[in-house]
């Protein structure tokens, strides 16, 4: 049995798709990245499949359970952290983790090894109100109440967005820990840098994936030669590739800029003082390539 | 070179918490300088202190040409300003936003409706003229907000974090967008949590427990950290806060 499984689910508002026909199965103990920028349908997915919300067609099942009949069964084994703080304000840290150990039957000490090492973080501070927290220990404390009643399934919800990425590095960690313990987790980032971190991805576009699969795999899988051009003056330099009908696309990485050809012949034509490196592409130029094609 | 921005010992406190730690930085015109920090560290703070938000305890800075202890006012008419939680009003559209902020500015009706029409070819916007800000499309939204905050022709434009939220397309876009805005003669003074846009910027500061760590450009501070990119040099310097604000 996978622990998610989703089957051409659709959802529409109005005469706006908001998703085309999703499919994609997590197992146990892996970790699920669902890449994509805002408005591409992530939460609407994360909302189908925690039983919030009907999708128009399609079917999903999370650790067996039907999202539609079985919706109870599902919200007593899921954790679900959504992308806006999820967490009572006016409740201290220490009462918001109670809160949701209670809801659930259950009790912090009864499940405390599961969160020990994120809630140590944040325990000198469990006096003070949720709202009064900084972002980081907001996102420890959420993660924290999401696990307390020890689910199978953790669904995370752009967990790490607006946080900086000392901290950022350090609840990819966490995740890495959890996974571990078998649980299997399906978050959702618009950091290209975290894709590395999980063991397969979709990337989604517009309410359509575009690609599942592991990384490295994707990285290999990518059908054109890329070059990088690094110049002190790489602004001008873009804009001369971009009037060049030979370049498919060039856009800026940190400090250098990629650059594909239409096709390989062209290359010897576009010398002019350009040095062109041939380089692997990131998963971010695989994306971006996606994005392009999908269009 | 003449300089948009200097601080001297420029601090804030919140009763013992120094949020702001005796900071000295310059920037010069014409410069994208990239301002980064984990979170906590104090970048906010700096920031409005910078805008003529907030006032400092001890120490002193010039923006634009003026005090910011002592000529807020003038400050604020003479930068511009842009954050992802607030940049536009949603229940107007696109060219009433125009005409809004340049009307704030003072700007002639004239003047905006020329550099209305002016903005919107340049975006590729004419169709979108009326459409209400809160239809547009994020990555629209942040070019807009964008030009928004440059509409007066401010000497110095702050942005804070601009591009959260948007695939990797957009946001390089959004960038081209801001090296257009600096070859104008526009200084850009921007925070990012994206550390391949710290890149971008000719020389980055990054700020640690409220002091500024290190400054310099992208490349020398890599050389100096032995580092692969700007993401190993930040987690380096960042990883050494004391404060605990995570």
């Amino acid at each position: 049995m996978k622990a998610i499984q989703v089957n051409n689910i659709c959802l529409n508002y109005g005469k706006l798709a908001i998703l085309k026909e999703i499919s994609f199965e997590v197992e146990r103990g892996e970790i699920f990245g669902l890449i994509g920028a805002d408005g591409a349908g992530k939460t609407s997915l994360f909302r189908i499949l925690t039983t919030l919300l009907l999708a128009d067609s399609g079917s999903a099942m999370v650790e067996g359970f039907d999202v539609v009949c079985d919706y109870k069964q599902i919200r007593k084994h899921v954790g679900y952290m959504p992308e806006r703080f999820s967490l009572y304000q006016d409740l201290t840290v220490e009462e918001n983790l109670n809160f949701f150990a209670s809801v659930f039957n259950t009790s912090v000490k009864e499940n405390y090894y599961l969160i020990e090492d994120i809630y140590r973080q944040i325990e000198p501070f469990k006096n003070r109100r949720a709202g009064q927290l900084s972002g980081g220990m907001k996102q420890k404390l959420a993660l924290s109440c999401a696990l307390i009643h020890k689910p199978s399934v953790l669904f995370l919800d752009e967990p790490t967005t607006g946080v900086d990425p000392v901290s950022r590095k350090e609840f990819w960690g966490m995740l890495k820990k959890l996974k571990q313990q078998g649980i299997a987790i399906l978050v959702s980032t618009p950091y290209m840098d975290e894709v590395s971190m999980c063991d397969r991805i979709a990337f989604i576009q517009r309410g359509k994936i575009l690609t599942v699969n592991m990384p490295q795999k994707i990285i290999a899988d990518f059908p054109h030669k890329i070059y990088s051009v690094e110049s002190n003056n790489s602004y001008e330099i873009l804009k001369q590739l971009r009037r060049n009908s030979a370049v498919r696309s060039v856009f800026s990485f940190g400090d250098t800029l990629h650059v594909i050809f239409n096709s390989k012949s062209e290359i010897q034509n576009e010398k002019n003082n350009i040095q062109f490196k041939e380089i692997s592409p990131t998963v971010e130029d695989c994306f971006m390539i996606l994005m392009e094609e999908s269009n | 070179m003449e300089k948009v921005i200097s601080t001297n010992k420029l601090t804030k406190k919140f009763g013992n918490f120094i949020a702001v730690d005796s900071i000295e930085f310059e920037v010069e015109k014409g410069e994208i300088f990239g301002f980064l920090g984990a979170n906590g560290a104090g970048k906010t703070t700096a920031m409005r202190m910078l805008c003529g938000l907030s006032r400092p305890t001890s120490g002193s800075g010039m923006v634009a040409g003026f005090d910011i202890a002592s000529q807020q006012e003038d400050i604020k008419k003479n930068i511009g300003y842009m954050s992802q939680k607030f940049a536009l009003y949603d229940d107007l559209k696109v060219w009433e936003n125009l005409r809004l902020f340049g009307g704030i500015y003072g700007m002639k009706k004239k003047e905006i409706e020329d550099k209305t029409a002016q903005i919107l070819q340049e975006l590729g916007f004419e169709k979108e003229r009326n459409t209400l800000a809160k239809l547009l499309p994020l990555g629209w939204k942040q070019k807009l907000a964008f030009s928004v905050s440059i509409f007066h022709e401010p000497k110095i434009v702050f942005l804070d974090e601009p591009t959260g939220g948007v695939d990797p397309v957009t946001r390089r876009r959004f960038w081209e967008l801001i090296y257009r805005a600096v070859q104008r003669g526009i200084t850009v003074f921007v925070t990012t949590h994206y550390m391949d846009e710290a890149e971008y910027c000719n020389r980055v500061s990054i700020m640690v427990d409220g002091k500024i760590e290190v400054l310099d450009t992208p490349k020398n501070l890599k050389a100096a950290f032995n580092a692969a990119n700007m993401d190993d040099v930040f987690q380096q310097l960042a990883r050494k806060a004391t404060r605990i604000n995570n």
